[in-house]
């Protein structure tokens, strides 16, 4: 019997965006379901823009993208409906309530009613947003509107979700809350991937670590694999022995090629 | 000479360049390098204006301060003074409400009444000067064909326009203390508004109720007005006479009018910086509930689209009431519609042009909102909808609310004269087609909040849009008489809007 393997919750080949200067260039990634995927890389790297050609906000000049088996590129439609995005700074309309803003993604996405009413109760309890459900966003914190924004990429059950910078500026409980509604997607089967400066969060959370530069996957593992390469390519540099943090790992990986560059 | 930093020159100074690079910007488009172009459009523009003013006020250089003069000059200037008014509303709840260096200088030691009181003398001059490219062709023509006596009429738009900042601050402020700081921004606002149009709209009420036309002349020119009002000696025609070139009343209205202004700068400067603090508290303490909804309901993405557009417009009163204002001028067709009821055709004549007109100026700024005034472009492009639903859902939002308007005076119409309602039907329904077209060709993301300043990002598509409202109005017009005729004003039109068309950024961005 020949043996199938399960789709990827995201396979991208070759990927490419060039704006006045190569912003992705020939990116190559593969990231399973139930699986947490931290991608990290400095200012400029290309991460937001790799994540905005994944959610279908962006046309890549080149390569391949393929969601939970979808060819993103030929059938974004049906690549979008099983996925949600998040940008780092979440636009949310004012003019709605937190219920008001599930109701319409819930239609955006053709969720059944009255399963999207009952998941958005549970979702905005969960996220403590309940007291504030029938308020207008216009008052809202930033770490109210991200947890709003949040919810709103939960309530139609995404098998993959994208999340740009997602704890940008939030309060330390409104963080762990985000990060423990993150791990429990993960833990149903869900997969997140999620770019981050915080590398202690993405050091705790993720299952594997992708570092970004120039565009280009420099290094792809777990924390361990990660500080092997580091060690390395770095030569032995500082800090990138086995007990080096993610931190003193990241610097030396993406000083790398900018030496040799 | 070297300001001191903190006083009242040193902050005329920095209004001063802020003002100047803001003009620019708004000039240039933001490229610098536009300038000459624009030096070259605005001396053209110039140009034009002083021979409109030629064939238009020429007749009037020679005239004399009797009472029919003192009172249509008198109209003229209170019309101006109307929209003077409301401009300095505008600017005053601006100066209230707006956040961008407020915060930053109320929080340095500078005193705050220095900076206020430079504001309200800023708004003053900034009236003027929004009054005088307009006013100015008309007054230099009067003074090359009547002579230096008319050069006091510049005087006069001087005092107008301290005398209407005076007014607009202490309404501003009285509106403050009455219904508080949270009301004030829209009611201001929408009192502005309102302002701007009650004087035209009123007088073209009193013509059609009076003489059953919409020209607001016909009341002016009227006997009983001029039975009413004072004699040509009276201290009511100071103004119009200062205009006329009488020195002594130009600087009685001047005297009075500085004194106005000084007075108000001087109470209320004080107390701006509590105001301004009270203003923030307001914007940042606000808690709208909505009202609590059942349960999700069946929708599909379109409709949960339009529904989405219909809540947000709804729930934006300012957004309203900018929108609203285009429909005020219908009243004045409305009350004709209803005093001719039993009339001849002339009446509905009228009314299919205004219809048409009002229809495609309200769905080219529905269509901004809808389009380029999308808060959450990424959320929606993001969704698993085809970008062309999403494009249809939004044009729906805008046709149901220009039917929702438009339909119940069309359903009056065709009782009164089926054929007018007709064309108005199709008149309203190219314009409005047109206009969301054109904003569907020229759209590029902006803000909700920037619906006033949508002009300024694409004058080509403004143009467009008023100059296509404009000639399917006057298609309707010929069309209502003769159908064969119309055929030339139509064709104009759709080559307007061929040109916006094949002038419209092919680049404009899209979801992938």
């Amino acid at each position: 019997m020949q043996h199938v393997a399960p789709p990827l919750a995201l396979e991208i080949h070759a990927l490419t965006k060039h704006f006045d200067r190569p912003a992705v260039d020939g990116l190559n990634l593969t990231v399973r379901f139930g699986e947490f995927y931290a991608l990290l890389g400095p200012n400029g790297a290309g991460k937001s823009t790799t994540l905005r050609m994944i959610a279908g906000l962006l046309r890549p000049d080149a390569g391949s993208i393929h969601v939970a088996g979808i060819d993103a590129l030929a059938d974004p439609v049906a690549a979008k409906q099983v996925m949600a995005w998040i940008s780092d700074e979440p636009m949310i309309y004012d003019k709605l309530t937190p219920l008001e803003y599930l109701e319409f993604i819930a239609g955006l996405w053709r969720v059944e009613p009255v399963q999207a009413r009952s998941r958005a109760q549970e979702l905005l309890d969960w996220l403590d947003l309940l007291p504030h459900a029938h308020e207008r966003c216009e008052g809202f914190s930033k770490g109210m509107r991200q947890k709003v924004a949040l919810a709103g990429a939960l309530v139609h059950d995404p098998r993959l979700i994208i999340l740009d910078e997602p704890l940008t500026g939030l309060d330390a409980g409104s963080a762990r809350q985000v990060k423990s509604v993150l791990r429990e997607r993960v833990g149903a089967g869900g997969t997140v991937i999620m770019t981050t400066h915080i590398l202690e969060v993405a050091e705790r959370m993720a299952d594997r670590i992708g570092v970004i530069a120039h565009g280009r996957l420099i290094a792809e593992g777990t924390l361990d694999e990660l500080r092997r390469k580091a060690g390395t390519d770095a030569a032995g540099g500082v800090g990138t022995g086995n007990d080096a943090s993610l931190e003193d790992t990241f610097l030396a990986l993406v000083a790398a090629p900018a030496e040799a560059a | 000479m070297i300001a001191r930093p903190g006083g009242a020159v040193w902050f005329a100074a920095h209004e001063w360049r802020l003002a100047r690079r803001d003009w620019l910007a708004m000039i240039t488009a933001g490229r610098r390098e536009r300038w000459r172009r624009a030096v070259c459009a605005i001396a053209i523009f110039v140009i034009f204006l002083h021979v409109v003013a030629y064939w238009t006020v020429g007749r009037y250089a020679a005239a004399v301060p009797d009472q029919p003069t003192l009172a249509a000059v008198t109209a003229t200037m209170l019309l101006s003074w109307f929209l003077m008014i409301s401009q300095a509303m505008e600017s005053t709840t601006r100066a209230f409400y707006s956040r961008s260096d407020l915060d930053l200088i109320l929080a340095s030691p500078a005193a705050v009444a220095r900076l206020f009181a430079v504001r309200i003398a800023t708004v003053a001059f900034s009236v003027a000067m929004m009054a005088l490219p307009l006013g100015a062709p008309f007054i230099d023509m009067l003074i090359v064909l009547g002579g230096w006596r008319w050069a006091g009429a510049y005087g006069v738009v001087a005092a107008m326009a301290a005398a209407a900042t005076a007014l607009a601050v202490g309404l501003t402020v009285a509106l403050f203390r009455v219904i508080g700081a949270k009301r004030t921004r829209f009611v201001a606002q929408v009192v502005a508004a309102v302002i701007g149009a009650a004087f035209v709209i009123g007088l073209q009420v009193a013509a059609i109720l009076s003489y059953g036309t919409v020209s607001r002349l016909s009341v002016l020119q009227s006997r009983s007005t001029l039975a009413l009002a004072p004699d040509a000696a009276s201290i009511v025609w100071w103004p119009a006479r200062a205009a006329l070139g009488d020195a002594t009343a130009l600087v009685g209205v001047l005297c009075l009018s500085l004194v106005l202004l000084g007075a108000v700068i001087a109470m209320v400067a004080s107390r701006f910086g509590e105001y301004a603090v009270t203003a923030a508290s307001a914007g940042a303490s606000s808690k709208v509930q909505a009202r609590p909804t059942g349960g999700f309901r069946p929708t599909s993405p379109r409709r949960a689209l339009r529904r989405k557009e219909w809540a947000l417009l709804r729930r934006d009163p300012w957004l309203v009431s900018q929108t609203a204002m285009q429909m005020l001028y219908l009243i004045p067709p409305a009350l004709l519609l209803w005093r001719s009821f039993t009339a001849s055709d002339g009446a509905y004549q009228l009314l299919v042009p205004v219809l048409v007109m009002a229809a495609g100026q309200l769905a080219g700024g529905l269509a901004w909102l809808a389009i380029s005034g999308e808060d959450a472009p990424d959320l929606v492009a993001a969704a698993p909808v085809p970008p062309r639903y999403i494009v249809q859902a939004k044009i729906e939002a805008v046709v149901g609310i220009i039917a929702v308007v438009f339909a119940p005076l069309v359903a009056v119409l065709a009782v009164a004269s089926p054929w007018h309602a007709l064309v108005s039907f199709a008149g309203i329904a190219l314009a409005a087609a047109a206009a969301t077209a054109i904003q569907l060709w020229f759209r590029s993301q902006a803000k909700r909040s920037q619906f006033r300043r949508r002009q300024v990002s694409s004058r080509l598509a403004t143009f467009a849009e008023a100059f296509s409202s404009i000639g399917w109005a006057a298609t309707a017009t010929v069309a209502a008489t003769s159908v064969v005729l119309a055929v030339a004003p139509a064709s104009l039109t759709l080559l307007v809007v061929a040109g916006a068309w094949f002038m419209s950024p092919r680049s404009a961005p899209r979801a992938a």
